[in-house]
Order: C-alpha cells, then structure tokens, then sequence
C-alpha cells in the first residue's frame, strides 16, 4: 500500500466542489473560476483525491494570520502555464 | 521633436534576411578607412555621410537634414564568404542535429511532423508558447540522428557536434575501401571529426523545407534558417558609433567602427586572395579571421574566443557588451534613468528642524525650480522673484509664456528683468526658486522599503548639507559619516499633493514591517530624556519656563494653557515631559531600564523603571527607548494609533526640543572613565576566569584519559568542545555579571545621602541601560573580559597543522589555544589574544559583505516577482491579468500598518480600556509582548547591517557577539 499524502501533516484539506457549490460560493464574485489560482491535474494532491480538470478544490488550511484560510484552486491540465 | 502615435498591436520577433538588410542599406561599405587628411568622410567609407552626420553643421546625403535631426541610416557590407553569427550558434546546432545529413528533411516521419505542425497551430491560436513541444522534437530526432537513418531519403545520419560558441563539426562514420563501415574493437563506429565551414553549414541550412522549419521552433515567414549565417553585415549608422574629438584635436573612434575597420580590412583581402585564386590554406585563415572579427563585433566576451583588445590592452566595447549587465542599455538607461529637478549632497543633523522637513542648501534651492502658474494671488510675490533673478535666492529662472499656441521660454537675466515683469500675466509659468515650505522628495540608496522615499517640506538653509531631523534616520537607515541622499523637486500639482497626503515623513511614522513606529527618537534623544524624567531630577521654575518657551511648548495646540501655570516651587523632569502628552492618555508599561526582577514592584520598582501615565500625567518611570525610540516606543506607538500622525508628529518634535533640554541641564559625556571598576572586582573577576580555565584543563585531562561521558548522539569530541565552549561562555558571563554590579548609572535610591541629581555619573552605563547606544555586553566587554573568539561558529581551529599558532603544542585544546581572549578591551590584549580577535572580526567583516550582495539579489529578484501585486477592492490580492494570487490580503486582510507587532488586535490594551485599573488583576502584565518582539528584532538586525552601506566611507568597527 502506498504511502497517503493526504494524512501527511503538512498536506491541508482539499476537497473537489460540486458545480452547485461552485455556483453558491461563487456567485457574487466579479471574477470567474479560470481566474483563480491553480493546480495541476497530476498534482501529487490532484491524483490522490481524484480530481479532473476543470473542476475546483477548496482548500482549508492553517494560516499563522487568520487560524483557518480557505483558498480555492482550479484543476488544470498539465501544458497549462499558470 | 517629430513621434508618429501608433497602438501597438503584436510584435514579432525575427531575423532579416540578406535581402532586407540590403534593402534597408543605403550604402555599400567597401574602403576600412574613415576620415581623409582634411578630416572629411571618405565615400564608401565608415563614416560615408550617407549613414546620417553628427556635425550640425553638415548635410546628411541621404535625408537632406543636419546633423543632430537625422537619425542616421544603415550601410551594409558584402561578406566575401559566409559568416556564422555567434548569437545562433547553439540553435543551429541542434537544428542540424534535428535533421537529415543528406536531404536536410526533419528526422520525423510525416505523420509525426503533421501531428507536431497541428498541436503547434492549436497552441498558438491559444497564444500560448511552442516551447515546450519544440523541445520534445528536438528530443526525438536527436535520438534518431545517431540510431536511425532518414524516413524520407533513407541516408545514414552522421552526428553533429558543436564547440562553443560557433564551430559546427560534423562525426563521420568511417568506411573502409569495400564501403563497410569500420568499428572499433568493442563494436562502436570508428569516426572522424570533421569541421563544417560556414557556407556548408548554411548550405545544409538552406536544405530545411518551410514545412520543416516550423517544426523546428523557426517561422519561416520571418526567419529562415540559414540567415543564422551571415553573407551580408548591417553597418549601423554613425550616429550609434559617434567619433569623440579630443582636446589635443585628434579624433577617437568608438569601438565598434575600430572592430567594422577590423571586418573590411580581412574582407577586402579575402576578396583580393581569392580573385588572385591564392592557395585554399591562405583562404581559409583569412575566412577564419574574418570569422573571428565578426564574432567579436557582435559579442567580445563569447566563452572560447579570446577578446579583442584595443591598442591599450583595453577590450573592446562591442554589441553586446553594449547592452548587457548592469551599465548595459537596459538596466542603465532604459530602467534607470537620470532625471532633471533632483539633487545630491551630503547629509548632516538638525534637531531644530521637524521630521516633516529637510534643510536644502541656497545654492540647490536656486538651481531646481518649481514651474508655478500667475495668478492673481501670487503675482506679486512672482514679480518679485523674477527681479530677484536666478542669483538671489527667492528668485526665477525662467518664465514659461504661451504666445499663439506657441510655448516660449525666456531666461530670466540681469538685462531683460523688467521686461519680463511688465509682460507678466495670468496663466504664465514661473520657473521660481525653491522656498520654505515647498514638498519634495528625499531619499536614500539602497531604496529598500518604502521609507526610503519620504516626502519631506523644505527650509532653505545656508551651507552645502541637506539636513535632517535625527528621527528620520532610522527608516533611512542614514548616519552622517558621509552618507549622501537624492531630493527630487514636483513638477506638478497634482504629484505635489499626492506626495503630501500619501507620502509625507509623519504618514510613515509606523512601519508596515511591524506594527510599529520605525521614525522615532535614537541616540542622545533617549538619553536626555532619561535625564530629564528620571526620579528625583527637579529644575526651579523660571529654569522650566524657560525649557518650555526653547521647546515650543507656549502657545502650542496640543498644551492646554491649564497646564502652564505657576506652582511656586521646583518643577519635576517628569511634570515637564507631561507636557507633551495628550490629556487623556492612559498606560503603563516596562521601561528599558527594567531590570526583570523576580517579583515586579510596579510602581515602587528601584529603578524607576514601571512607567504610569494617568490622565496624560507622566507619574511614576523614567521615559527611555521603550517610550519613543524607534522601534519599540510604546508611547509614540499609542499616541500615533490613537492621536494620528500630526499628534505624533509634533510629540516627537516638541520631545527632541525638550530632550535637548534635559541633556543640556545634566550634561552628558563619556570616557574609559566610565569603565573602570576597583581593583578588588578585577580580582575577582581574573581569579573566576582562572578558575574556568582550569575546569577546562580538568576536562581536557578526563577526556584525555578517556573517561569524558559523552553527550547523547555526540562523540567525544563533539562532548568535550560543547563543554569547554559553555564553561568558557558562562566563565565570560559570570565576569560580566560582576563588573556589571560595579557600572551603575549612579546611586541607587533616593535614601543615598547626597544630591540626587549629581548621582548620576557613569554616562555610559545611562546610554547601555536607556537603549540610547551600545549595550551592557560592550562595556563588561570593555572591562571585565572580551570572551571566546569564533570562526565558523565555533572555537578557532585553523592556522598550523594540528594547532592555531605554533605557540602552542600540537594538538592542544585549552582556552587560550583555541581563542578564549581572557583580556578585556581596556586592560588589553596579548598579542596572541589580539591575532585571534582579529581573526573574528575579518570573519565578520567577509560575513555582511557576502550577505549584502546575495541579499540585494534576492531582493531584486521578489520585487520583479511581486512588482504587479495589487490590492483589490474585495479584498483579494490580484496581478495585471487579473487572476487571484491570495482570496483575502495577508489572509486576515489586516493592514499590517496599523496592528499591533503583526497581531489584529492586542486584548490587553482593550481590557485596560474598558476596566481601568481593575483590569490590572485580570492581566499577565507581566509577560505583554506588544510589538516588542518584531521591533527589538528589527533593531537588532539594523545594529548588524548598519556598516553596510560602504561606498565612500570604510569602517572598520566590529564586534563578536
Ligand atoms: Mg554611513
Ligand atoms: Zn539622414
Ligand atoms: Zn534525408
Ligand atoms: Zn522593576
């Protein structure tokens, strides 16, 4: 069995957003989902939790300013630059 | 000036094709030779007046217009044999390597090529980048080249080399008379190298199909392979490569006309050789000088070329030496520009000016101007500056008139003053003098933070220095040992006012860093407020008027007059600080001077060093460098948070002026004086340092005798220099420790019998104890002992095999061996003990000069990564394309600015407002960090960098902590 990043304690929570809690969270934004930041589709995390591209993490981590961040990040695939 | 307003849509980068570079030639370069006898451009020349004139007063033959308005032209010369250009000698390696030796196809089969050709279509439609996918092509015919032969012609490939920077070699497999192919003994090809010249390099160049190219990474409608090799060579115009006349009347060529006079000249005989069909040997070496020649003209510094050199022995400045580094084109004169309104000179303190201001010299203050519009408020004052003319300072340089549309500078001269005047109207513009009052920018190198660049208000001020108030050093990181800043004068209204609002010294008082103030008092600044407010100080009561009138404080917004009133008896130091604060102000806090005694006293503390401020009454603490130094003032801190900038603003000025005062009433002075303590304290302290020594001879002796216990995870070795390093570092400590009980400011308490205010005698221990300058550790350094030396972070090792200096045995491993300098600074040191301390310190010294340039680098390299950072409205941090770098700024969306040393809120602080005193019970007073952590840290880290910034001066100062 191979070794599971996801437990590791430098690894945050990601989890894959449906499209309506796409549509929820970002709904009264002026910005649309190819603008946030991404993540690669064979990102060590991407492949562990099975994400596609095109869809969007959220991620929930610790943060030393605010105790809890919550970021998301686009799935993209692997020529994309950005 | 002529500008053609064009929006730019795509660029394209490309190369030119022979074609176009004689296209665009409007000569033919023929004769390496410049200038005849009578100085005038020889045709056909270098300097054909063709390629455009310098002179004004000569005709360009090719535009009609003088010199000085033509922009020049190009010539080209006629290459007498193919040339490679240095700048593609590695594409068109791998480009050869790609491709057929014998058809020059692509070693791809056609459905590959059909399949690269369309993923390159898509991907540029995208506008996104091919590289990628040209480095996969690369990959794979490379591969094939060596294993494979071609899938179009089906020749046998041979290898390509390449030895920097142009010379392409071909491998050839070697055949033996029957055409098989001969190997080694282990089986591989036996080969041999052989050098391509430039014609068939750009003859196989020339092979490559566009179909191919695209492939390749090269688009051939602008940029054919084989115009990587040269036949013909642009000659820039003369007005690129001007002649310098010198004084004695002989004219200097620049360097790239020397090294075009160099190509002619191999060409012209190349030409000459081979019409005379010279032998093929004489050929080839001129082909390969004149090869030489061209490589160095586009780039002198080429890996395996030896540079040209002028006759001096200077190497030449050629292309692209001229672009290149850091007083190339680029980061000289296009991302930094000189520019007009600014001025540069010595630095010197005034603590009679506000932070707000800097002192500029007459003699800057009449040469930049400030363009102001006539109007009907200023006229007069204008008229009079214009009569002033430019050599009385408020005076005019020139006045700005628009006459029919037509924009008209006239010099204000001693002739032509009234007439200027008389013709002065409304809307005109005045070039005046800068005057009091005016808002400029000052700044110092190395602009790091954003309080490198204030903007400050000016006060004329006789002598040549700018002068600036002492508070502002700190977040210009400036000293006066010779430091020189930048003032740059606003050339319009609106920059002028953005300047004052956003830009201004008091706006930055607190630090984006830390939450902070980083302007605040340093230096004689702390110490005289100490003298001032420290227990037991009185001054009579006319003396304390008159401090009030010298520090501004009658008449003054911020003073209620309350305050001023008689008390028919002495006034305290601490009533007179008062002054400067608000009414309302409210806090206690530990002072530098606190000594963290077991048990706090509070307000009965020994030291005076519990400061209580009730209603804006300093009651109990003597005011020091945690009051309102930079960086960690407590009391500037609040009053700027709480009262605004100006508030703190005028504190800080009003508490320089007041500072003074305390200082002047005292006195303050130092010397070895300050250091010395009785004999019986050096006794003890030597007889405790020997006394460690020994312990350390004692352990050297157990680990000799190998019973030293080792450490866990450690060897022996390892233990015993762990040990010997912590018995020596507390031997240095405990010493310190004694001689620190004899360096007191003066006597203890109030109950010593004699006149309190005399008591304080040992200066230097006021500025180690208050945090005005130095520290305790320099002066028991000073007197008791200097301690363990370090190189590498540990005790000295090198020098002599086995041993530091052959003073000692080999092998040993006492104190004194290995750099324990037992001495103190004022006893001295042995020699041996002085090499070793010497030693340290160069360690030192290399330390910040390796860190600066590595951290200058870094620094460098974030700012270009961060520059387009943008806060939003919602909150979210985006770059120019508007994609999100972080949801929320800082991800608690604080201004750093404005928190508390980096925390949102301080909870104490509110508790305190909201309680009162009750709230004292419910706090840990005692262990409150506000902001002390990141502003004491910052303070140390300037204290270390500050010898930094060593252009002009050398310091030589250092210490070994
Ligand atoms: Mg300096
Ligand atoms: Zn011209
Ligand atoms: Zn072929
Ligand atoms: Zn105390």
């Amino acid at each position: 069995m191979a070794f599971n990043i996801l437990n590791h304690s430098a690894v945050p929570k990601h989890e894959i957003l449906s499209d309506d809690e796409i549509e929820e969270i970002f709904a009264d934004v002026d910005y649309d989902i190819s603008q946030l930041p991404k993540i690669k589709v064979n990102d060590p995390v991407s492949k562990a939790i099975g994400a596609e591209e095109g869809q969007v993490l959220k991620i929930t981590r610790k943060s030393e300013t605010a105790g809890i961040f919550v970021t998301y990040r686009l799935v993209s695939g692997e020529n994309n630059q950005k | 000036m002529k500008g053609i307003i064009k929006k730019i849509d795509r660029i394209n980068f490309g190369l030119m094709s022979p074609e176009q570079i004689r296209e665009m030639s409007v000569v033919k370069i023929e004769r390496p030779d410049t200038y005849d006898e009578d100085g005038y451009p020889i045709e056909s020349g270098l300097m054909d007046s063709r390629l455009g004139v310098i002179d004004p007063s000569l005709k360009c033959r090719t535009c009609g217009e003088k010199g000085g308005e033509c922009q020049g032209h190009f010539g080209m010369i006629e290459l007498a044999r193919p040339v490679i250009h240095v700048g593609f000698g590695d594409d068109i390696h791998k480009i050869l390597r790609s491709t057929c030796t014998e058809c020059g196809r692509v070693l791809l089969d056609d459905d590959e090529i059909e399949e690269f050709t369309e993923k390159m279509e898509e991907l540029q439609e995208a506008g996104e980048s091919v590289e990628d996918l040209v480095k996969d092509v690369y990959k794979i015919c490379k591969d094939k080249k060596t294993k494979e032969v071609c899938p179009h012609c089906g020749a046998e490939q041979e290898d390509i080399k390449i030895v920097k920077p142009i010379d392409i070699i071909e491998v050839r497999k070697q055949y033996d008379e029957n055409g098989e192919l001969m190997t080694e003994e282990d089986g591989t090809p036996l080969t041999e190298d052989y050098d391509l010249t430039a014609s068939e390099v750009r003859e196989k160049l020339q092979r490559i199909p566009d179909e191919d190219a695209y492939v390749l990474g090269v688009n051939p409608e602008v940029a054919r392979p084989e115009w990587m090799v040269l036949t013909v060579l642009p000659v820039p115009p003369v007005t690129v490569r001007p002649s310098i006349t010198l004084d004695t009347g002989e004219r200097s060529e620049d360097d790239l006309t020397h090294k075009l006079v160099d190509i002619l000249r191999i060409n012209q005989r190349l030409i000459e050789n081979m019409d005379a069909g010279a032998p093929q040997l004489i050929v080839e070496d001129l082909w390969k000088l004149l090869q030489y020649h061209v490589t160095t003209y586009f780039d002198n510094e080429a890996s395996g070329v030896p540079p040209a050199r002028h006759r001096s022995g200077r190497p030449l400045k050629t292309l692209a030496q001229r672009l290149k580094g850091k007083e190339g084109r680029f980061r000289s004169n296009l991302s930094g520009k000189r520019v007009n309104f600014s001025a540069r000179t010595v630095i010197s303190p005034d603590p009679n000016i506000s932070i707000n201001e800097v002192g500029v010299p007459e003699m800057i203050a009449k040469e930049v101007t400030v363009p102001t519009y006539v109007n009907e408020w200023n006229i007069e004052e204008l008229k009079e500056a214009i009569l002033n003319g430019p050599n009385v300072h408020p005076g005019a340089n020139y006045v700005k008139k628009t006459i029919n549309g037509k924009e008209m500078k006239v010099r204000v001269l001693d002739d032509n003053r009234e007439l200027v005047v008389e013709n002065l109207e409304y809307g005109d513009v005045v070039m005046r003098h800068l005057k009091d009052g005016d808002i400029v920018l000052f700044n110092r190198q190395p602009s790091l933070h954003r309080m490198s660049m204030m903007a400050h208000e000016v006060r004329v001020l006789p002598y040549k220095t700018f002068r600036l108030n002492l508070c502002v050093c700190p977040p210009y990181n400036a000293d006066f040992d010779g430091d020189e800043m930048n003032m740059h004068v606003f050339q319009t209204d609106e920059s002028r006012a953005e300047a004052k609002s956003l830009m201004r010294v008091q706006e930055h008082i607190l630090s984006p860093r830390f939450g902070g103030p980083i302007i605040g008092a340093i230096h004689d600044h702390i110490s005289g407020a100490y003298l001032l407010t420290r227990d037991g100080f009185t001054v009579r009561e006319d003396d304390a008027f008159q401090m009030i009138r010298k520090s501004h404080l009658l008449n003054n917004e911020y003073v209620d007059k309350k305050h001023l009133k008689r008390k028919n008896r002495d006034w305290t130091g601490k009533e007179l600080f008062s002054l400067l604060l608000p009414d309302d102000l409210n806090m206690n806090y530990k002072a530098e001077i606190c000594r963290k005694c077991e048990t706090c006293l509070k307000e009965d503390c020994q030291y005076d060093a519990f400061v209580v401020i009730k209603d804006g009454q300093l009651t109990h603490g003597a005011i020091d460098e945690a009051a309102y130094g930079s960086f960690s003032g407590k009391i500037l801190d609040t009053i700027v948070k709480e009262y605004g900038p100006s508030r703190a603003k005028e504190f800080l000025d009003r508490s320089t002026d007041l500072a003074i005062c305390g200082i002047m009433k005292t006195g303050i002075t130092t010397g070895t004086n300050d250091e010395e303590i009785p004999e019986e304290a050096i006794e003890v302290i030597d007889a405790h340092l020997d006394k460690a020594e020994q312990e350390v001879d004692k352990l050297i002796a157990t680990y000799e005798e190998g019973l030293l216990q080792p450490l866990p995870g450690r060897s022996a070795e390892e233990t015993l220099e762990m040990r010997i390093v912590q018995v020596l570092g507390e031997a240095r400590d405990t010493a310190g420790e004694i001689a620190e009980g004899y360096l007191t400011m003066g006597k203890q308490s109030q109950d010593d019998s004699y006149d309190y205010v005399m008591a304080v005698e040992n200066h230097s221990v006021v500025m180690a104890r208050t945090g005005a300058r130095a520290s305790m550790l320099n002066l028991t350094q000073i007197t008791a002992c200097v301690g363990q030396q370090a190189v590498r972070g540990g005790r000295i090792e090198r020098g002599y095999i086995n041993r530091t200096l052959p003073h000692f045995k080999k092998g040993e491993l006492g104190a004194k061996a290995k750099g324990f300098v037992h001495s103190s600074y004022k006893s001295g040191l042995d020699p041996i003990e002085f090499f070793f301390h010497a030693m340290g310190g160069r360690e030192g010294l290399v330390d910040t000069a390796v860190r600066t340039s590595r951290s200058g680098y870094m620094q460098r390299r974030l700012v270009s990564a961060l520059e387009d950072l943008k806060l939003t409205a919602d909150g979210s941090i985006r770059n120019t394309a508007d994609t999100i770098i972080q949801f929320r700024y800082g991800e608690d969306g604080t201004d750093p600015t404005r928190s508390v040393g980096g925390k949102v809120i301080d909870m104490d602080d509110l508790f305190t407002e909201v309680l009162g005193d009750d709230a004292d019970a419910l706090l840990r007073l005692d262990s409150r960090d506000v902001g002390e952590d990141y502003g004491s840290r910052e303070k140390d880290e300037m204290e270390y960098f500050e010898e930094e910034n060593s252009d002009y001066e050398s310091e030589t100062e250092y210490e070994s902590e």
